[in-house]
């Protein structure tokens, strides 16, 4: 297998705020995503050669014109990208292997959603109605993994409301976030209960936003606005597992293999031998508390049934030895599903550059973007490193 | 002539005892409970449940048709009976019937199965009643209903002959229901009682005992439907039965269950009758039926069947009338619309109705739903059905607030199920309190009503905790 690693760069970025943004439709959040990452790689509407949008729910928009026609971009390739939650990245993905194959020079990859048109109660799972599928929520099929986690290793609500404790700390701090007020243990562990064993703040909410990344290859980016921080794409995997985890005989419900997969093709194309001690800096899929806590096990970032403690113990935090989500992560941006693997590699790259928005952590050289998708079933890992 | 080779029944979980039906309307009560089916269950649900229990131990698949009497039926156009043996995972080629229109369907239902038999076009007919009549509120009949099913399996051959059989008909007063009514309908209950029910009760069951030659003296038990608490006992009397010789119409225990009562009454008899006895049954409704039965033995015992006296026994009391209301959909919130298609619904019958997994013949592993490639091994299109065992206990778990863009005071438990033997299935938990569910908890499986998508009855699966026997 062939790799991408060194063959692309991030040259310029953007994001709306994200939030209940009544006032605003799909065509403003790409317009406002898109133009700021174009006016920040100084790269011209017409220097675009093709453009991959990812978007999970057709309400926000069908096929590759809900991007071509806001920027009015015509006569080019313009794909609609749709992959579960890890839309987003997975467009990011595409964007990729088009500049580092040689065919394009300058790309840009876009996700948004318009989660609030459909009110705020919850993703629209109605399409889902198939006797065997049922009706459950998106909260309702990570929570089962909660339950067996707790029965596996003793965790408790406790360990969960650290992890939403943690990110409103960060996202207090960022502009661009949904919410930016911190919480406290009591906050967390009083809100009402949306899906056993998860409360109100255990769970991300509902919000509209878009995020754009503009990319091409290094040595254009060499002569870009950002020459000398531009940031280079190490590795980019996706990986999918089984979608219907609750039928399945071998799953155990304390970790998403998905993950496992993306993550171990993702080092591996990367060089990264020890994700713990190597990588500075991820911004992961924090759909729901006890999702960012298996995360930090299946990313390696520690070991299997210690994901309680390596929040509880500080690692997580913007000053520990391997700050997560200190952008505030999905629990303060919500998740517009399209959107937010585009929002994390803004994150990141920001990061990277030294530029974040909010919380920024210190000497960040390689960052992880982390996007999960269904039920665990689709994951899209991004490994981001500085030019230098 | 046609024999009974095994008997069910169902009651459903929930009774409300008529006393909080009266508190609820500041009127009297009438003595004793009612049974209530969940807000997922109908006859033809109840049906199954009894189905499935009078087939415990019996092969689907030797039963050539299955009658189903209601006068509840959940379709006026679409055959209940197709889908009942569908759920019961019945053959094909079976001859499916709805009988409908009276509370004497069973008998009918089941003389046309006798028929059947006997003229040798099927050797096992199944036959199942269920009804879930809905009384006005504050009338009467709203204490006095109840729901329930009942089943008997009339074969070629087993333990109890049916000796004869007879039955009168013609136009008689008596309770109604019109097409588009919603509530049963009486107009003087003194009067239906004395020149309907009574009349015609006592008159077939006259003829038959001429007929047979026997008197009340050589009979064991007589199992009389009626549709009041007490006018059974004048019946019996004016054939010459003793009191402690009728079977419990169960007006006490679940209400007065409709098309159903005869074949739960009958059910009851016969978990109780000695060989050698004599069972009389006389069911009535526009008319009357009676038939004369004798155990040549008794219904051998099947492990797991429950019948009407284990289902009388597991219970649980509703807290309140309004609960009652919610179960019966008398005060139903506005749902959120469910999709739905009766073509996927179709196409996925075997899983969905017959609820058959698959099992794969290289690795071994049982999966459901049923895949074209093994999830274990890899295996492309070798596998072989499986019906999934009924029973299970809970792996994982959620108590889900979220439905349909609401959010619910009271969540939907939804419940990774290992089933005993193995298989893996993923159903909404009904029939009990989410509190109570844990890990670890042991299951079984029920048919029930899952939404409405598409305007049609989306039948499925759901599973409730292992009711506990409750004296």
């Amino acid at each position: 297998m062939g790799s991408i690693k060194d063959k692309v760069a991030i040259i310029g970025v953007g994001c709306t705020k994200f939030g209940e943004l009544w006032e605003k439709d799909p065509e403003d959040l790409v317009v406002e995503a898109a133009y700021e990452a174009l006016d920040d790689a100084g790269v011209a509407p017409d220097d675009v050669q093709a453009a991959w949008i990812g978007i999970l729910y057709p309400f926000t928009g069908l096929s590759g014109n809900t991007f071509s026609d806001p920027m009015k971009l015509f006569g080019i390739p313009v794909t609609r990208v749709e992959n579960y939650c890890a839309s987003g990245m997975d467009a990011f993905r595409n964007a990729c292997y088009a500049v580092a194959s040689g065919v394009y020079d300058v790309v840009v990859a876009c996700g948004v959603e318009k989660l609030m048109d459909t009110g705020s109660a919850g993703l629209p799972m109605q399409g889902f109605s198939h006797p065997v599928f049922g009706g459950v929520s998106a909260p309702g099929l990570f929570a089962l993994a909660a339950t067996r986690c707790f029965n596996e290793y003793g965790w408790t609500k406790e360990d969960l409301a650290r992890v939403a404790v943690k990110n409103h700390k960060n996202g207090a701090l960022h502009p661009k976030a949904h919410f930016r007020r911190p919480i406290t243990m009591e906050d967390a562990l009083s809100a009402p209960m949306i899906a056993w064993p998860l409360g109100r703040f255990d769970c991300c909410a509902m919000s509209d936003g878009s995020a754009a990344l503009v990319i091409t290859r290094p040595e254009i980016a060499e002569k870009s606005k950002h020459k000398d921080d531009y940031v280079l794409v190490m590795a980019n995997a996706l990986a999918t597992a089984t979608g219907r985890p609750m039928f399945s005989n071998s799953t155990d419900f304390l970790g998403f293999p998905a993950t496992r997969y993306a993550a171990k093709a993702a080092y591996a194309e990367a060089g990264v031998k020890d994700p713990a001690k190597e990588i500075s800096l991820a911004e992961v899929h924090d759909c729901f508390s006890i999702t960012e806590i298996l995360n930090y096990q299946d990313l390696g970032f520690c070991a299997q049934g210690d994901g309680a403690a390596f929040v509880a113990e500080g690692h997580a935090d913007v000053d520990g030895d391997l700050p997560v989500n200190a952008s505030g992560g999905l629990k303060c941006f919500g998740h517009p599903i399209g959107a937010t693997g585009c929002r994390m590699l803004y994150e990141v790259t920001k990061q990277l550059q030294g530029r974040a928005d909010g919380a920024q952590v210190k000497n960040a050289r390689l960052g992880l973007a982390h996007n999960l998708g269904g039920p665990g079933s689709v994951c899209s890992v991004t490994i981001l490193g500085r030019k230098d | 002539m046609a024999r009974i080779a095994s008997s069910g029944a169902y009651v459903p979980l929930y009774r409300l005892s008529r006393q909080q039906i009266g508190d609820a309307w500041g009127i009297p009560a009438v003595p004793g409970e009612r049974a209530v089916a969940n807000a997922d269950e109908d006859s033809l649900t109840m049906a199954v449940a009894a189905g499935l229990d009078c087939l415990v131990g019996i092969d689907a698949s030797t039963i050539d048709g299955l009658f189903f009497a209601t006068t509840t039926a959940p379709y006026n156009e679409k055959q209940s009976a197709g889908v009942i043996a569908a759920a019961l995972d019945m053959r094909r080629d079976i001859n499916t019937a709805d009988f409908t229109g009276s509370l004497r369907a069973a008998t009918t239902a089941m003389r046309a199965a006798m028929d059947a038999v006997d003229s040798g076009s099927a050797k096992n007919v199944l036959v199942v009643a269920a009804d879930c009549r809905l009384g006005e509120p504050e009338s009467m009949f709203e204490q006095l209903l109840g729901d329930g099913a009942g089943a008997v399996l009339v074969s070629k051959d087993g333990p109890v002959a049916i000796q004869g059989a007879y039955s009168l008909a013609g136009e008689q007063v008596g309770a109604w229901r019109r097409a588009e009514d919603r509530y049963v309908r009486s107009f003087e209950s003194k009067v239906e009682t004395q020149y309907g029910y009574a009349t015609s009760a006592v008159a077939a069951g006259k003829a038959l005992m001429e007929k047979q030659g026997v008197t009340a003296e050589g009979i064991a038990k007589a199992v009389i439907t009626a549709s009041d608490p007490r006018s059974y006992v004048a019946v019996g009397k004016a054939l010459g039965f003793q009191p402690a010789q009728l079977q419990d119409t169960l007006f006490l225990s679940v209400g007065s269950s409709g098309a159903a009562l005869a074949l739960m009454m009958l059910a009851g008899a016969l978990e109780q009758a000695k060989a050698g006895e004599r069972i009389f049954l006389l069911n009535h409704g526009d008319g009357a039926d009676a038939l004369l039965l004798e155990m040549s033995d008794v219904i051998p015992e099947a492990a797991g069947r429950k019948g009407l006296i284990g289902h009388l026994f597991q219970k649980r009391q509703l807290p309140s009338y309004t609960a009652y209301a919610h179960f019966r959909h008398l005060t139903d919130r506005e749902q959120p619309p469910a999709a739905g298609s009766p073509v996927t619904y179709w196409r996925d019958a075997a899983q969905e109705l017959n609820f058959l997994g698959a099992r794969c013949k290289s690795c071994g592993v049982v999966q459901y739903p049923p895949p074209r490639v093994c999830a274990e091994c890899r295996t492309k299109d070798s596998f072989e059905n499986v019906k999934l065992p009924r029973k299970g206990t809970v792996y994982t778990y959620t108590l889900d607030h979220l439905s349909g863009g609401q959010y619910l005071n009271v969540p939907i438990p939804r419940l990774v199920i290992d089933l005993d033997g193995g298989g893996r299935v993923f159903l909404e938990m009904t029939d009990g309190d989410p509190n109570e569910v844990k890990i670890g908890l042991p299951v079984e499986i029920l048919f029930r009503r899952l939404h409405e998508g598409a305007n049609f009855h989306n039948y499925y699966w759901k599973c409730r905790p292992l009711p506990q026997a409750s004296s």
